[in-house]
């Protein structure tokens, strides 16, 4: 495999150009935006829960940014729908970058983690779910923005 | 500028004298397309460092011993190269500072601090270095003064219909502006705006490090108050750079930095300053590298920088011709006569980040990113550009190795 292949691997390019979950919830539940001052990328979630007020029902986003930032925030659409906000809120990253499946470099992995930082600060404002000190501090690192 | 006709600059030979040009990556050079954040260095101003560092090096100003004066005349002696580079009257108005950044912010705060309040207005422009913007808007915050920005148009110059109306906001006591461009590489009108500042009573800050590298500086002809430029982005090493102001300016200034050697005599009741420019070089300063920083002015003075100017218009006109190829580009600023050597684009559909990812496997190194000016991406519509800039090694195969990378990239996120 060529360095092309190894990052913009196939399935990275198809979140990229199809990106799911795409677009924003009208009187959403919750809803957060960041950006990362270092390259522009900004990301955009906003979240419906179900009746018992946990589960996440419906996930969409919005945003522009680099390949990785985009379709590793698509990913994540499909991992986190109907699961419960208090699961996704401790959900380690390891399960997203799993799921990217390519080795990236600190400052790509600030790419990469945007959308769930974002998603994680989201259900933190909207239900209190714990912000542990490594999405606090990348909160304070990648400037989230209002709540609406 | 120059009567004499200057040689042509020989970008071939010159390579030579850059230790990474020689290196190759997978069997060939890389294309070191990102001069405007800062330059390589040429072996005569690492030799020039080690050679202090080696033989001449103690602090300065201070001990009477040989090795001590021979620092002290290789620093001073730096100090009336930079002056000569920039046509300043006197020594005495060149203080030395660790960077471009520092030299502004020294006149924003010992300047702005004591002559800026409620009513006065600061003016800088859209494309402005955030070094020459946020201690602008956070000085004017901390006085109580009118923070106000010159846009730009379309084509990234700078409105100047709009002065008149900023005239009639209130007094206009400070004019902030880069002569080149970082992220367009657009040429500003600074004796325009120097002429319009003077007659509102203001003064002019210039910040000229992005052109220092590019074009012949002449302070008496800018007509500016003051003038700072960073040693790194032309030749020189980091963590050093010169701050240029008027003498009847900086001796009625308060000091920015305190501490050793800035003073006249310190007793427990009160302390005095020193004569300039060490009032504002506190403590001991960035010495060899300040030295080094001569032998860079002596380095692109010997090229010439008429030759750097025309050198860089030569390939960054070809480059824009080049990068016109590519389908779905955009390509800001202005016309290739109009800047300097930056040219900054984007790919439709393809973040600049991915689009220097691509284009480093390529053995391409451009910058993709905001170039510390927001405010500008902001006009643009954008959230970062693609930035390739040349330098005095740039050659025009560089430029084709570019465009061939960008088809690359273009064809992969297709």
């Amino acid at each position: 495999m060529g360095e092309f292949d190894q990052l913009y691997r196939e399935v990275i390019l198809d979140h990229y150009k199809n990106p799911r979950g795409h677009g924003a919830i009208p009187d959403a539940d919750a809803h957060a935006e960041g950006q990362n001052p270092l390259c522009g990328d900004e990301v955009s979630i906003y979240v419906s829960f179900g009746d018992d007020g946990d589960t996440i029902d419906d996930v969409k986003f919005e945003g522009r940014g680099c390949a990785i930032s985009q379709a590793a925030t698509s990913m994540l659409m499909e991992i986190v729908k109907g699961r419960s906000a208090t699961e996704i809120a401790a959900l380690p990253k390891e399960e997203l970058l799993d799921e990217i499946g390519i080795p990236l470099t600190p400052v790509r992995l600030k790419c990469a983690i945007l959308g769930l930082g974002v998603l994680k600060v989201a259900l933190h404002r909207a239900k209190g779910t714990p912000l542990p000190e490594e999405w606090s501090t990348l909160a304070d690192e990648l400037e989230f923005l209002g709540n609406d | 500028m120059a009567v004499t006709a200057q040689p042509k600059l020989d970008s071939q030979r010159i390579r030579a004298d850059f230790a990474y040009l020689e290196e190759l990556r997978g069997g060939k050079p890389v294309a070191f397309l990102d001069s405007a954040a800062s330059t390589q260095k040429p072996r005569q101003v690492l030799d020039a460092l080690r050679g202090f560092y080696e033989h001449s090096y103690a602090n300065v100003h201070r001990g009477v011993y040989q090795l001590a004066e021979r620092a002290t005349a290789g620093y001073e002696g730096a100090r009336e190269k930079v002056r000569a580079f920039v046509n300043a009257p006197s020594t005495r108005e060149i203080v030395f500072t660790r960077s471009a950044t520092e030299g502004i912010n020294l006149v924003a705060y010992a300047w702005g601090l004591a002559n800026l309040g409620p009513g006065d207005l600061v003016v800088v422009t859209e494309l402005e270095h955030h070094s020459n913007f946020v201690p602008w808007q956070y000085i004017a915050r901390r006085t109580g003064a009118t923070f106000r920005m010159i846009q730009t148009d379309g084509a990234g110059e700078l409105q100047l219909d709009a002065l008149d109306s900023i005239a009639r906001e209130g007094n206009v006591k400070v004019v902030a502006n880069n002569l080149v461009s970082n992220s367009l590489g657009t040429v500003n009108p600074v004796e325009h705006l120097t002429a319009w500042a003077h007659e509102q009573g203001a003064i002019m800050v210039v910040d000229a490090a992005q052109a220092a590298p590019h074009m012949p500086l002449d302070v008496q002809a800018l007509g500016c108050d003051f003038l700072a430029i960073s040693a790194h982005k032309m030749c020189g090493p980091s963590g050093v750079g010169a701050l240029w102001g008027r003498a009847e300016l900086l001796d009625a200034m308060e000091p920015f930095n305190l501490g050793g050697h800035m003073i006249r005599s310190v007793r427990y009741e009160d302390t005095t300053w020193g004569q300039l420019p060490y009032k504002f070089e506190a403590g001991t300063q960035p010495i060899a590298e300040a030295f080094a920083f001569g032998a860079a002015v002596d380095y692109i003075s010997a090229i010439g920088l008429d030759a750097i100017e025309q050198h860089e218009h030569e390939l960054v006109a070809y480059a824009m011709e080049r990068l016109a190829e590519v389908e779905g580009i955009s390509i800001y600023g202005p016309p290739p006569d109009r800047r300097a050597g930056i040219v900054s684009f984007n790919l439709e559909n393809v973040h600049p980040h991915d689009v220097s990812q691509v284009l480093d496997w390529e053995n391409v190194a451009i910058r993709g990113g905001h170039h510390c000016t927001q405010p500008l991406m902001k006009r643009l519509g954008v959230a970062a550009t693609c930035r390739a800039s040349f330098y005095v090694y740039s050659i025009p195969d560089e430029v084709d190795r570019l465009v061939a990378g960008l088809q690359k990239a273009k064809q992969a996120f297709a």
